[in-house]
C-alpha cells in the first residue's frame, strides 16, 4: 500500500507529471551546505524510510555519524529569516513542511525533535 | 428442562431512548475530556511524577476486573451444570466483553500518546506482563465470541462444553494477568506478590457478578419481564459467597504483609494512618463492599429478594471501587524507598506521602467508560436474542 | 587565584584527565557489549547547599520547566538522607541508574524501554506510547513522564508531550567521547564527587576504585545490578 503510494508519488514528482504539476509545486527553500545525503529523487522517494532506519540504529545500537542524521537533515534545511534568526523547520514555507502540507503528510517529529540548529527558537 | 425463549429488546421506546441519549452524553463528555487531556497533556489531571496512575486506572482496571467476574454466570450453568445460571448465560458472555471493551477504552484513551496505539499492536515485549495482557484481552474477546455463538447458533453446539470450558480457563488466567500487573512491582510495597493473584481473582467474582446483577435487574425492570424471586435468592447468596471470599484473600494479603519485615510502615498507612485511604478502605472497600453486602445477604432482613440484591450488589460496585482505589492509589502514594530505615527528602518529592486530587476531566475519563460498557450491552440486547423472555417458570432443579 | 579555586581548578583538571577514557566510536559503530559505563559518586564531597550537577544536567538537556514541581521532568536529583538514630545527615545525587537487569525494560509492553549494548538505559520515544508503566516498576524513580508540550529542545535531546523521559547519562557526549553533564559540573563547580567511566576496562580509574574500595548500589537488595556506585553512605 504505502510502496505503491511511494512509486505513484515518485514518478509523479519526478517524471511523467513533472510538467503538469509544476505549477503547482511549492518552491522550496534551499538547503546550506553541501550535498544532499543522496540524490534528490532518492531522497523524494525514500526519505521516511531513511529516516526510520536511521532513528533505530542511532538510538537503539548507538551508531552514529552516518548518513540520514535528523539533526543533519536540520542543519542544512532550516533557514534564517530576515533577521538572521534561525527559523523553525515547521514554520509555513520551511522545507519539509512545504513538501508535506502538499502531499498532506504530518510527521510528528517535530513534536520533540529541535526545529532549528541552535538551542531555542 | 423447560426451554427458554430469547428475545430481542424494542428499541426507540422511551426509556430506551433516555438511556441511550444519557450513556451518549456521558461518552461525549468523557471524549471532550479525553480532547483535553490529549492537547494539553496531562498536567491538567492530578497524575503527577509521583501518582503516575490515576482515576483511568481505577475505572480501567475496575472494569477489566468485572469482566472477568461477569462471564462466572455464564461458566456457573455451562462448566458447572447449575440449569439455573444458564438462560443467563448469553447475557453473562455479551456483559463480560462489553465491560472489557469499556475498561479498555479507558486505559487506551489514557496513554500519553494513544495515537500509537499500532505500535502497541505491532512491538511486543514478551518479557512484559503489560504486553500478555494485552494478547490475553484480545484473545478474551475470540473465545467469548466463539462462546457465544455456539450457544446462539445450534449447528455449532457440539463445541459448546469446549468452548465454555475455555472461557473459564481463559478468564482465570486474565485476572492472574492483571493481578500480576501489579504483583509484579517489586519496589512497591503495597503490593505483596503472591497474594496478588488469588485476591484479584475474588474480587473479580464479586464486583463482576454485582454488575452483571446490575444489568440484568434494569433490563428486566424496563422491559417489563418477569423475573423469579427463587433466582434472586440464589444470586443473593452467590454474591454473598464471593464478597466473603474477597474479604478473605483481603484479610490475607495484609496479614502477611504485616509479617513481611519492612512492610509495616506502608500496611500503617493504608490500614489507619493515610487519611482518604484508610477511610476507603474501611468505610468503603471492608464496610460498604464487604460487610454489608454479606449482612444483607445471609442476615435476616425481612426485604424482598429482588431489593436485598439490588441493595448488596450496588455496594459490593460502590466497595470494589473502593477497593481497586485503595490499590493503585494508595500503593503509590506509599513512597519508594531509596534508603531503608533512613529519613529521606528532596526536590522531586522523595519519602513523602504523595497527595492524589483527581480532577473532574480524568474522573470523566472513567465514567465514559462505564458508559461505554452499558452502550455496548444496550445495543447488544436490543440487536441479538441475548434476554430470555421470561426468568419466572419454576425452575428445574435446587441443587445448590 | 585563592587556594580553594585553585584546587577545584587542578580537580576539574584531574577529573577531564582521569576520564578522557572514554573514545568517540568511529561513525558507523554501534554501541559495544565490551563496554559498561557507570559512575562512582563519593558523598563524602557532595554538599549541601551545591547543585551543580543538577544544574548542569539541566542546562544540558534543555529541561527548561513549568515551574511547576509534581509533573516538570527532573532527570537528577539531590536526596537529603538523615538517620533517624543519631541525626547524622548525607547528600548524594540519584539519577537513573541504568541497571544490568532494568525493571522498566522488563515491564514495558512495547520495547520502548531498552538497555543498550554498553548498558546505557534509555526509553526510544519514537515507540513509547506513554502507559508509564516503567515509572510504576522503577525503585529510584529515575523516570518522569512528559506532562506537557515542549520547545526550545536541545538537538541532541528530542522530548516531547506524552512520552517517558529520565537520564541517558548523556549518551550524546559519551558517544562523541564525552562524559555525562552533570559529571563535568560537580568537577567544575562542585567538588569533584562524580567520578564516569567504563566498569569492564580494567585499567580505569572507576574500574579500579570499585575494585578496591568499598562501594554501595542503592537497594542492592533488588538485585537489579544499578552502574552507579556510592561511596560513603
Ligand atoms: C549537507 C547538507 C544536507 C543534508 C545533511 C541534507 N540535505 Fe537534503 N538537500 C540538500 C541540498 C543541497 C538539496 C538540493 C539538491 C537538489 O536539488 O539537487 C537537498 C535536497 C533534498 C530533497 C529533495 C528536494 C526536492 O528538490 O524535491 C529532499 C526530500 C531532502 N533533501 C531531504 C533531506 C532529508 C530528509 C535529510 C536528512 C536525512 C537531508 N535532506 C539532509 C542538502 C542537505
Ligand atoms: C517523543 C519524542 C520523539 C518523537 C516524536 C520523535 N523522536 Fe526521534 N528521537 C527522540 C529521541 C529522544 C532521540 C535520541 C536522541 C539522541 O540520543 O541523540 C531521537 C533520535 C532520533 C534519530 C537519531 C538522532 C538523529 O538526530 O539523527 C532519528 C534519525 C530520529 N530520532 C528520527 C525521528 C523521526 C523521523 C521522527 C518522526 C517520524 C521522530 N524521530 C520523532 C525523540 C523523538
Ligand atoms: C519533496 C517533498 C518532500 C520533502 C521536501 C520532504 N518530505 Fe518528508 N515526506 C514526503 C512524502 C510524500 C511523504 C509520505 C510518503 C512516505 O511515507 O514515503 C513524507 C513522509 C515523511 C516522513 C514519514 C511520515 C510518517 O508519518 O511516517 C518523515 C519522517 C518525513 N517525511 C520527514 C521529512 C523531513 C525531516 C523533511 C525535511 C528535512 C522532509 N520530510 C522533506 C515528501 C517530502
Amino acid at each position: 500500500m504505502t510502496l505503491l503510494a511511494r512509486l505513484l508519488l515518485g514518478l509523479m514528482l519526478t517524471v511523467t507529471a513533472a510538467a503538469a504539476f509544476a505549477a503547482d509545486f511549492p518552491a522550496l527553500p534551499k538547503a546550506r551546505g553541501g550535498d544532499c545525503v543522496a540524490a534528490a529523487p532518492v531522497m523524494r522517494r525514500d526519505h521516511a524510510d531513511m529516516l526510520k532506519h536511521q532513528r533505530d540504529d542511532t538510538l537503539r545500537r548507538g551508531i552514529r555519524g552516518v548518513k540520514a542524521s535528523l539533526k543533519d537533515c536540520v542543519a542544512c534545511h532550516s533557514t534564517d529569516g530576515a533577521d538572521a534568526k534561525p527559523v523553525p523547520i515547521t514554520a509555513p514555507g520551511q522545507f519539509c513542511q512545504t513538501c508535506h502540507a502538499y502531499v498532506a503528510a504530518k510527521p510528528d517529529c517535530f513534536e520533540c525533535h529541535a526545529t532549528t540548529t541552535g538551542a531555542a527558537p | 428442562m423447560i426451554k427458554t425463549v430469547y428475545s430481542e429488546v424494542k428499541p426507540y421506546t422511551r426509556g430506551w431512548l433516555a438511556l441511550v441519549g444519557g450513556l451518549t452524553a456521558v461518552i461525549l463528555a468523557a471524549l471532550f475530556a479525553v480532547h483535553t487531556m490529549e492537547h494539553q497533556g496531562h498536567w491538567v489531571t492530578g497524575m503527577t511524577n509521583q501518582v503516575v496512575w490515576g482515576m483511568p486506572h481505577v475505572f480501567a482496571v475496575f472494569l477489566i476486573v468485572a469482566a472477568s467476574g461477569a462471564l462466572n454466570v455464564a461458566s456457573m450453568g455451562s462448566v458447572f451444570g447449575r440449569e439455573a445460571y444458564q438462560p443467563l448465560a448469553r447475557l453473562s458472555g455479551l456483559v463480560a466483553m462489553a465491560l472489557l471493551a469499556g475498561g479498555l477504552a479507558v486505559l487506551v484513551l489514557d496513554l500519553g500518546r494513544p495515537d500509537r496505539l499500532v505500535v502497541a499492536m505491532t512491538h511486543f515485549n514478551f518479557k512484559s506482563i503489560f504486553a500478555w495482557n494485552v494478547i490475553l484481552y484480545s484473545g478474551f474477546f475470540a473465545v467469548i465470541g466463539i462462546y457465544m455463538w455456539t450457544m446462539m447458533d445450534w449447528t455449532a453446539r457440539r463445541f459448546y462444553k469446549p468452548a465454555a470450558l475455555a472461557a473459564f480457563l481463559w478468564r482465570l488466567i486474565l485476572t492472574t494477568g492483571t493481578g500480576c500487573i501489579f504483583g509484579f512491582l517489586a519496589a512497591r510495597e503495597a503490593y505483596g506478590a503472591a497474594m496478588m493473584a488469588p485476591l484479584f481473582i475474588a474480587h473479580s467474582f464479586a464486583i463482576g457478578l454485582a454488575m452483571f446483577v446490575l444489568v440484568l435487574l434494569v433490563a428486566y425492570k424496563m422491559t417489563r419481564r418477569p423475573l423469579s424471586d427463587e433466582l434472586l435468592g440464589r444470586l443473593l447468596r452467590l454474591l454473598g459467597l464471593f464478597v466473603a471470599a474477597n474479604l478473605y484473600f483481603m484479610a490475607a494479603l495484609h496479614l502477611t504483609q504485616l509479617y513481611f519485615a519492612g512492610r509495616s510502615g506502608v500496611e500503617a498507612f493504608i490500614l489507619w494512618e493515610g487519611g482518604t485511604v484508610t477511610s476507603l478502605f474501611w468505610l468503603g472497600q471492608v464496610g460498604l463492599g464487604g460487610i454489608m453486602p454479606l449482612i444483607i445477604a445471609f442476615g435476616g432482613c425481612g426485604h424482598a429478594p429482588r431489593k436485598r440484591l439490588t441493595m448488596a450488589s450496588i455496594l459490593v460496585v460502590a466497595g470494589g471501587l473502593a477497593q481497586i482505589h485503595v490499590l493503585i492509589i494508595g500503593g503509590q502514594a506509599w513512597p519508594l524507598d531509596l534508603f531503608p530505615g533512613m529519613e529521606v527528602s528532596s526536590s522531586f518529592a522523595d519519602g513523602r506521602i504523595h497527595a492524589y486530587t483527581p480532577t473532574l476531566l480524568e474522573t470523566l475519563l472513567g465514567l465514559g467508560g462505564v458508559a461505554i460498557s452499558l452502550l455496548i450491552t444496550v445495543i447488544g440486547v436490543t440487536a441479538l436474542r441475548i434476554l430470555p423472555t421470561d426468568l419466572a417458570p419454576s425452575t428445574p432443579d435446587r441443587m445448590e | 587565584m585563592t587556594e580553594v579555586s585553585r584546587r577545584h581548578l587542578l580537580l576539574a583538571s584531574g577529573a577531564v584527565l582521569i576520564t578522557r577514557a572514554a573514545q568517540a566510536r568511529a561513525p558507523g559503530e554501534a554501541a559495544s557489549p565490551s563496554q559498561r559505563w557507570g559512575l562512582l559518586i563519593d558523598t563524602a564531597k557532595c554538599d549541601s547547599g551545591c547543585t551543580a550537577c543538577i544544574d548542569g544536567c539541566k542546562a544540558e538537556m534543555g529541561l527548561t520547566g513549568h515551574d511547576r514541581p509534581l509533573t516538570d521532568a527532573q532527570y537528577i536529583r539531590k536526596l537529603t538522607v538523615k538517620d533517624p538514630m543519631d541525626g547524622n545527615t548525607h547528600f548524594l545525587p540519584v539519577m537513573c541508574q541504568h541497571c544490568a537487569k532494568p525493571a522498566c525494560v522488563d515491564v514495558c509492553p512495547t520495547g520502548a524501554s531498552m538497555k543498550r549494548a554498553d548498558g546505557i538505559v534509555l526509553v526510544d520515544r519514537h515507540i513509547c506510547i506513554g502507559c508509564r508503566y516503567c515509572m510504576m516498576a522503577c525503585p529510584y524513580k529515575a523516570r518522569s513522564f512528559t506532562h506537557e508540550e515542549q520547545s526550545g529542545q536541545k538537538p541532541h535531546l528530542p522530548r516531547g508531550k506524552g512520552t517517558v523521559e529520565g537520564c541517558t547519562l548523556c549518551v550524546h557526549r559519551i558517544d562523541a567521547g564525552g562524559q555525562p553533564a552533570c559529571v563535568e559540573a560537580c568537577a567544575t563547580k562542585g567538588k569533584g564527587a562524580m567520578l564516569f567511566g567504563d566498569l569492564k576496562d580494567p585499567g580505569s580509574t572507576i574500574a579500579r576504585r570499585v575494585a578496591a574500595e568499598a562501594t554501595t548500589r542503592i537497594r542492592a537488595d533488588l538485585g537489579l545490578g544499578p552502574a552507579v556506585r556510592y561511596q560513603g553512605i
